[in-house]
């Protein structure tokens, strides 16, 4: 095994991870070998201010409360998906009486009219378009079960 | 996977989840992103979504490894928009944007700069019983890149064995051992670099091991 192969023991023995015969082969090598030595003192010195160091915990209100904040965003959550589909559900059907009103109106011209229904059109064939590509790439994309 | 299969509401069996990992969940984000605030806020969001996506979790027993993946996620995206903002406001006092010509300087000198960027969001007073030798550690564990202080973070503050480590990293335990070394060995050129420049309390890395002062 070369020095290479043991700097990668080096952590699982500082860390307490090997086994009694792993353990017992590297501490044979870290007799025969300064530089690993070395090495392995300004481990231990790092490791061992490393764990000194641990982080203020905070107070019980803190905690007490945690569960209410987490409450309140999945109750927000809620509303807001609730709101987002009844503005839609609502925009949609308040449009679409509009442009009946409009079509049927006598009073509105005739060219206002044919303006009107081609930019309908034209928006919905613009929405048919990108589902039509989303919906293509999507099930077509060997990545998209990749955690990102 | 249903959230609620002992007859509880889910609500309720989701308070049971979330009153078991906080603690877990607050003092991971604490470490990865360096302020109180902004760990609880990333914290209790992390839950949300877990909440949100509970039908996308295979198996009751896998929850954390699962929430962690969410909340590691946050954390680091949280950081990175941290890190553009940051790069904005600095180029706006440098006097404006820049362009990308503009920006040819060296690699070495953005990856000096990042780090002291990152360091200005990391609160020194989330360290208990603070001493100098504390602080300093703490200092050199902002400076490292996002998957060296993980696995610091994981190990040295919430002391998970290897095992525990590569579940929750989705890795082999090889790759925990390789990264902690990286992680380490980069700690030691921080605080070798920081002993480097001259302080007249230095030791190596500070002051020797039972001599920290209170």
């Amino acid at each position: 095994m070369t020095c290479q192969d043991h700097k990668d023991l080096m952590m699982a023995y500082l860390d307490d991870e090997l086994n009694e015969e792993q353990r017992r082969a590297f501490e044979e090598h870290l007799a025969s070998c300064p530089d690993c030595a070395k090495d392995m003192e300004e481990f231990k010195r790092l490791k061992q201010m490393t764990d000194c160091v641990a982080f203020v915990e905070p107070e019980d209100r803190v905690w007490n409360e945690y569960w209410n904040h987490v409450y309140n965003r999945i109750e927000r959550g809620t509303g807001w998906i609730l709101f987002s589909l009844a503005a839609m559900a609502l925009l949609i059907y308040g449009g679409f009486l509009l442009i009946e009103t409009i079509i049927a109106d006598p009073a509105v011209g005739v060219l206002l009219k044919i303006g009107l229904l081609a930019l309908l059109a034209g928006l919905a064939i613009l929405f048919v378009s990108v589902l039509r590509e989303r919906i293509y790439f999507w099930s077509r994309d060997r990545y998209r079960d990749v955690r990102r | 996977m249903a959230l609620c299969d002992s007859g509880q509401s889910p609500r309720e069996a989701f308070e049971v989840i979330v009153k078991r990992h906080m603690k877990d969940a607050y003092l991971i984000a604490l470490g990865l992103v360096g302020n109180r605030e902004d760990a609880l806020e990333l914290s209790q969001e992390a839950f949300y979504r877990a909440y949100k996506h509970y039908d996308q979790l295979n198996s009751k027993g896998k929850f954390f490894p699962w929430f962690y993946q969410i909340l590691r996620n946050l954390c680091f995206s949280h950081l990175r928009k941290r890190r553009v903002r940051r790069n904005y406001e600095s180029q706006m006092d440098d006097g404006g944007p820049h362009t990308s010509d503009c920006d040819c300087s060296s690699q070495s000198a953005v990856r000096n700069r990042q780090p002291i960027e990152l360091n200005d969001h990391f609160d020194p007073e989330v360290v208990a019983e603070r001493n100098e030798a504390k602080d300093r550690i703490w200092r050199a564990i902002s400076q490292l890149d996002e998957k060296h202080r993980e696995v610091i973070i994981l190990r040295h503050f919430q002391n998970l064995s290897y095992e525990e480590m590569a579940k929750l990293l989705f890795c082999n335990q090889g790759t925990v051992t390789s990264r902690l070394f990286y992680a380490r060995q980069r700690l030691k050129e921080i605080l070798d670099h920081e002993m480097s420049s001259p302080d007249p309390e230095s030791g190596v890395w500070g002051p020797q091991k039972g001599g920290q002062t209170s």
